[in-house]
């Protein structure tokens, strides 16, 4: 059975969004180490080489996800899990800005996936199947 | 007519305490040095020669039970995978077992850390790493490390189940004493004391007591039970939830402040509040954390270590000492007994030093994120703000003058509003040094247990506004 961590960084308290990503994961069979809310990169980092994660997915509602998302990749990197596959959804930065833009920082921070606004969990699903070689 | 005969094989002192189990009362205690570098009896037949003569009569005893600390204690490694996670589990699973932690390794294992398990002359190594299901490449890696490395003594695994088999194998390969018992992490943050703590507690009694030279006084006594400070944490736990329709004290911390370490336990909830996050790895609800660093005698100098030249200047100033010459005496001096007002104020200034800083180890921390709703607080450790009592213990604590000011450096003096410590709990003693003893006495007779510390753990000496709230 694949792991996935999910959780919601920062000081970010939004938890509904985060409960509806656990139980669709977990209806799609998928072994799901739910961090929660208010959660730092440590917390999901420590998380995933413990279970042996394959995906981390950070939910980022408040808008300030680009600053907590920032040097993640590096982190994991140092920790001896540089092929994991990160995820990050949500409302990940303020406003209605260009997404290809948004898009491109985070490829750029070393993200393999990133979704605008309202992008449903079951649309990432896809996305996971593809990339665990399911 | 049924007398109980109580022995704590301490690190120095042998203490007896003996117990009318009619009267519910205490017959006598007594104590001398430990001797278990010759003949661990000479020093039990000393402090038992005292303690008839203190009672004016010799006594027999319906059971003899002892616990032991002597011979450095027992001596742990704790491994595991993430510090915050597995490895911290681990830690907490020696504590709670009544070990002392002297190695902490996380991830691979390389030489020099093996080298040092040799060194410290560890008796058990707890293995831990990975949440079931997970990470098992570390553990299966450090098992193989040990056991090329030649380890023999007690190797206890409680790491990802998954790989359990695998583990076995390795034991068998190496000829290593294994013993398997469940994940102290099974899953992310959820914590699993109890089997791994049992598996220690078993070897402690079957290997490790006969290795520290106590098996020689077996013939004497029925059986020595456990390490010392998880018979003080078995006592704590009984005073404070009681036992049948002997009410216990509620949510308690106990404050041991010893020569070589300061031991704190609390026994309580991590919160009771609905508008706290709670993070990080779950908490026992009876915790002890030991401080090997914070000690009036042997570990004396670790006082003074983490203070700045100016706090240094500060103190030496303000209390008109040289704190640093001081602390060099005592662990030089590890037998120095107050002989001088001098001495004295010099050790209830280490004891209130000790204090504080083993609960700002010990306790919870709190921050606020703020939302329109409102404050929400994310929470990590344990929240003392509603202890009801914090009751001191050790020489330190029982012999000083001042033991209100000892056992306030618990609370929060610096009104730090991150540190979660005791609010206002009232203060009390262990004025007869029963509390191992009672933690002993707890295994057969319970209720008989209770009522004793009831009578004899009570209010400090002391003015009386410090004595009542
Ligand atoms: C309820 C709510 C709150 C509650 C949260 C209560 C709680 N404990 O959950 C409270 C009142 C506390 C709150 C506070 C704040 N909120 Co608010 N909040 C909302 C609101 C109205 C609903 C959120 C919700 O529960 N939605 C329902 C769930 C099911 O949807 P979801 O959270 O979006 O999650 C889904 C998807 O996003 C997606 N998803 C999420 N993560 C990921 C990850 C991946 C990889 C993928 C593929 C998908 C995915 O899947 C989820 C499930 O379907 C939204 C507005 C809105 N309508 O979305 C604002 C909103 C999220 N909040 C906002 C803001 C700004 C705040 C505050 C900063 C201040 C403020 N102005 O209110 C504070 C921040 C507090 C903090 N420290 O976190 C903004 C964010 C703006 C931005 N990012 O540009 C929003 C969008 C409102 C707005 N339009 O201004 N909020």
């Amino acid at each position: 059975m694949k792991t996935i961590v999910i959780g919601v960084i920062g000081a970010d308290v939004h938890a509904v969004g985060n409960k509806i990503i656990e139980y669709t994961l977990t209806k799609s069979g998928y072994n799901v180490v739910n961090i929660g809310v208010l959660s730092s990169q440590e917390d999901f980092i420590n998380a995933a080489i413990e279970t042996n994660a394959d995906i981390i997915m950070v939910s980022s509602l408040y808008g300030h996800g680009e600053i907590d998302c920032r040097g993640m990749r590096d982190k994991c990197i140092e920790s001896g899990i540089e092929n994991i596959l990160l995820y990050v959804g949500g409302n990940i930065v303020v406003g209605k800005q260009d997404f290809t833009e948004v898009k491109k920082r985070f490829i750029e921070m070393g993200f393999n996936r990133i979704y605008p606004p309202g992008t449903p969990i079951d649309e990432a699903l896809k996305d996971i199947h593809a990339d665990l070689g399911e | 007519m049924a007398n109980y005969l109580l022995i704590d094989f301490g690190s120095t002192f042998t203490k007896l305490v003996a117990v009318d189990s009619v009267e519910s009362e205490i017959i006598g205690t007594t104590s001398d040095f430990t001797t278990v570098e010759t003949d661990i009896s000479e020093g039990y037949q000393r402090a038992l020669a005292k303690l008839f003569s203190k009672i004016g009569k010799k006594i027999e005893f319906e059971q003899v039970i002892a616990c032991s600390s002597a011979a450095g204690g027992l001596k742990m490694a704790a491994i595991g995978l993430v510090k915050e996670l597995t490895v911290e589990a681990a830690k907490r699973v020696c504590l709670g077992a009544g070990a002392k932690v002297d190695l902490v390794f996380a991830h691979h294992l390389n030489q020099s850390e093996i080298k040092q398990i040799f060194d410290e002359k560890i008796d058990i190594i707890l293995l831990a790493g990975g949440a079931d299901g997970g990470n098992f490449e570390t553990v299966v890696f450090n098992a193989n490390a040990l056991g090329k490395a030649g380890i023999k003594i007690p190797v206890v695994y409680a790491g990802n189940k998954s790989v359990q088999d695998e583990i076995i194998e390795i034991f068998e390969k190496y000829n290593m004493d294994g013993h398997i018992c469940d994940n102290v992490m099974p899953a992310i943050n959820v914590l699993n004391i109890t089997s791994a703590k049992e598996k220690i507690r078993e070897i402690f009694l079957k290997q490790i007591i006969e290795a520290k030279g106590i098996k020689k006084i077996e013939s004497e006594i029925n059986k020595v039970v456990l390490p010392t400070p998880s018979a003080v944490l078995e006592a704590a736990k009984l005073l404070s939830e009681g036992y049948l329709e002997e009410p216990g004290l509620g949510e308690i911390v106990i404050v041991d402040i010893g020569g070589a370490t300061t031991d704190m336990y609390s026994i309580c909830s991590s919160s009771k509040r609905s508008d706290v996050i709670i993070h990080g790895l779950e908490e026992p609800f009876a915790k002890r954390t030991v401080e090997g660093d914070l000690g009036m005698r042997y570990s004396a100098p670790g006082i003074v270590k983490s203070l700045s030249e100016r706090e240094i200047n500060f103190i030496n100033k303000d209390k008109g000492v040289d704190i640093v010459n001081e602390v060099n005496r005592r662990y030089a001096n590890v037998k120095l007994l107050p002989e001088n007002t001098h001495d004295e104020f010099i050790d209830q200034f280490l004891g209130e030093m000790c204090a504080y800083r083993a609960m700002h180890r010990h306790c919870g921390r709190i921050h606020e994120v703020l939302t329109p709703m409102g404050k929400v607080f994310n929470q990590t450790g344990k929240d003392l703000s509603d202890v009801a009592y914090v009751i001191g213990t050790g020489g330190v604590i029982i012999n000083s003058k001042h033991q209100y000011q000892i056992l306030r450096q618990t609370t929060n003096i610096l009104h730090n509003p991150s540190e979660l410590r005791p609010n206002d709990p009232e203060f009390l003693v262990d004025h007869n040094y029963i509390m191992a003893a009672m933690g002993l006495l707890a295994k057969i007779k319970p209720l008989l247990a209770l009522k004793i510390m009831k009578k004899h753990i009570t209010q400090i000496r002391g003015n009386q506004n410090e004595i009542s709230k």
